[in-house]
């Protein structure tokens, strides 16, 4: 492809009207969102055709923030990608630390202590309601409810991020899991301080739904906007979040019961039409239910161990195989993939991140859409362009 | 009706505006840098060096080079060189030190396994943020003069983590001070006697190890 001339990826006036003999009567225009547009969350790019407000064709460009994620897994030891695995999903440190701890633990047969898998599930349920708080308020963000939402979603977040801090010592780069069990051990203060944050998020989630889910404006910007169909969201490889709102009931806590998900009581929301505001309205239902894992993780954790008395920090080297470790994280099916070859880095590392594969559908669900729709339905798929990039 | 969601809402703003004026949790901000939060104690970001004493720090350095950190550090920011000869340390004990010990910390990612893997608790995270300079490249390239900071320091800013890290190391001393008495005194008894003297002295009673990795 020429750099030059009339190229679509590379127009030389940036955007430009050009004049387009086809069964779309009318001038395309070709506007190029991003990479550095605020609604697109992060550095990426949307080539989007139009004619006249509707899209007739988007073309997702990426790589952006590559910085070559994997193949540095395969260069360092098992225990230097740990802090890697931080910056993937960078709001979520604490599902994707448990998920590649998860899968080093397969390959190097590690057990997990009770206490340490408790911890696990309690900063795992954190992790998703201060993610699906901070997407609520940059998809309200995006409809145009310009700050208030966003900051009151923020206050709520900074709470859970203060939490993380005490803990782990970082506010978003956590570190914090190891394989066969958890860092530092939680003092009873700390618990106490997650059970008062717990109990009063349910009276937030109140008080965030009557300032934003009945509103009238929310519900014409989202209501039937980029609808997604059950088959294609399967066909497509859509998990967590994004599925659920399709009406597909798959939840990895459920299908998996990794951890100790089989003991807890709690029950897996789903939308009924695939539309944008089924996206959000499945999000807050899930924080809903986070709260009453939580409650019960709190209430039954035991004391005890919180490391493997196997686990060592230095010279991990497991026997050669190769394993598959995956959770629900709170964008969907977090996973890591792999092979080692007995020495002390993996001979593959490979990551399954979920904002990437869903990130596949943004055309379908954008087509025969307005422009300002795209925005609000980006802000829908959450993605983080640290994970989509890598 | 049409409408009430919208009126719900302008209610909800009304009372967090109300709120903002008396109610501190609705207020969470702190005007920065007149007011600050207190940081937690496990806050961490950049490494430091411990030493014993404050008045002689590069002569306590608890670091002994044994380049543990240099290797397992994720983005490779740590060099270190070492030292020719030997010093005695703060237990008066000849050890290797660190001739150069060098931190880039434009690089490093503030991720602690270098505290974790150090087997002498000679590095630790500091909790100092402020550090922008007006210099892009040499200013943030952290010498062992500038990394290195007394124990009382880590006390200041970790009290119960550093007490926890000096009561370990005391109670290895002893036992190492213990051992040597030992093997001392089993050297004297075989010195005294000269009759087979092959089977006497115990394997322990060479060099006790100094110090268990934690």
């Amino acid at each position: 492809m020429s750099l030059t001339g009339d190229s679509p990826l590379f127009p030389s006036g940036g955007a430009h009207v050009r004049a387009v003999n086809d069964e779309f009567h009318g001038d395309l225009l070709e506007v190029s969102m991003g990479p550095h547009h605020p609604s697109t969350h992060g550095v990426f790019r949307m080539i989007v055709t139009l004619d006249g407000e509707r899209i007739v064709k988007l073309k997702p460009v990426l790589g952006y923030l590559h910085r070559n994620h994997e193949k540095i897994g395969e260069g360092t030891s098992y225990l230097a990608s740990m802090p890697y695995t931080d910056r993937l999903d960078y709001l979520n440190a604490m599902t994707n630390n448990w998920a590649y701890a998860l899968s080093v633990e397969r390959l190097g047969g590690l057990a997990v202590p009770e206490r340490a898998e408790y911890l696990r599930i309690i900063l795992a349920e954190l992790s998703r309601l201060q993610n699906h708080v901070c997407l609520a308020g940059f998809l309200l963000q995006d409809t145009g409810a310009s700050g208030t939402p966003l900051m009151y979603a923020f206050r709520e977040r900074e709470t859970i991020l203060d939490l993380f801090e005490s803990l782990s010592g970082s506010r978003m780069m956590c570190n914090y899991q190891r394989f066969g069990g958890c860092r530092v051990d939680a003092s009873p203060e700390w618990l106490g301080q997650v059970s008062t944050l717990v109990d009063g998020f349910g009276a937030f989630l109140d008080e965030f739904e009557q300032l934003i889910t009945g509103n009238e404006i929310l519900m014409s910007r989202t209501q039937g906007i980029g609808v997604l169909k059950a088959a294609d969201a399967v066909a497509a490889g859509i998990t967590g979040p994004l599925l659920r709102a399709a009406g597909v009931g798959y939840d990895i806590r459920k299908v998996d019961g990794y951890g100790l998900y089989n003991r807890f009581n709690f029950r897996v929301p789903l939308g009924a039409h695939g539309d944008t505001y089924d996206r959000y309205m499945v999000r807050i239902l899930e924080m809903r239910e986070s709260i009453t894992i939580l409650q019960q993780a709190l209430r039954d954790i035991p004391t005890g161990p919180i490391m493997d008395p196997k686990a060592k920090l230095r010279g991990f080297r497991p026997k050669p195989g190769e394993s598959y470790g995956r959770i629900e994280g709170p964008k969907g099916e977090i996973g890591f993939y792999l092979i080692s070859d007995g020495s002390a880095n993996p001979y593959r590392y490979r990551v399954r991140p979920p904002s990437f594969v869903n990130l596949t559908v943004l055309e379908d669900l954008c087509l025969g859409h307005t422009i300002a729709d795209s925005v609000v339905i980006l802000g829908s798929i959450d993605i983080v362009l640290g994970e989509v990039d890598r | 009706m049409l409408g009430s969601g919208l009126l719900q809402g302008l209610a909800v703003t009304a009372k967090n505006f109300v709120g903002s004026f008396h109610d501190p949790k609705r207020l969470t901000t702190v005007e920065y840098p007149e007011k600050r939060t207190v940081l937690p104690e496990a806050y961490r970001n950049f490494p430091f060096l411990v030493s014993e004493k404050a008045e002689d720090p590069m002569g306590t350095l608890r670091c002994v080079a044994c380049q543990i950190c240099e290797k397992e550090c994720p983005p490779q920011c740590i060099y270190i060189e070492k030292s020719k000869d030997k010093k005695p340390d703060a237990t008066g004990k000849m050890q290797i030190y660190p001739a150069v010990f060098l931190i880039d910390s434009s690089v490093c990612m503030n991720c602690q396994i270098c505290v974790e893997v150090c087997p002498f608790d000679a590095i630790k995270m500091d909790q100092v943020f402020e550090i922008a300079t007006q210099e892009r490249f040499h200013a943030l390239l952290l010498d062992r003069e500038q990394l290195a900071k007394p124990n009382s320091y880590f006390h200041s800013i970790r009290p119960s983590e550093a007490a926890e890290v000096d009561g370990r190391l005391a109670a290895e001393r002893k036992v190492a001070e213990e051992k040597a008495k030992a093997a001392a005194l089993a050297k004297a008894a075989a010195q005294a006697k000269p009759v087979a003297p092959k089977t006497e002295p115990a394997p322990g009673a060479a060099s006790p190890k100094p110090q268990n990795p934690a």
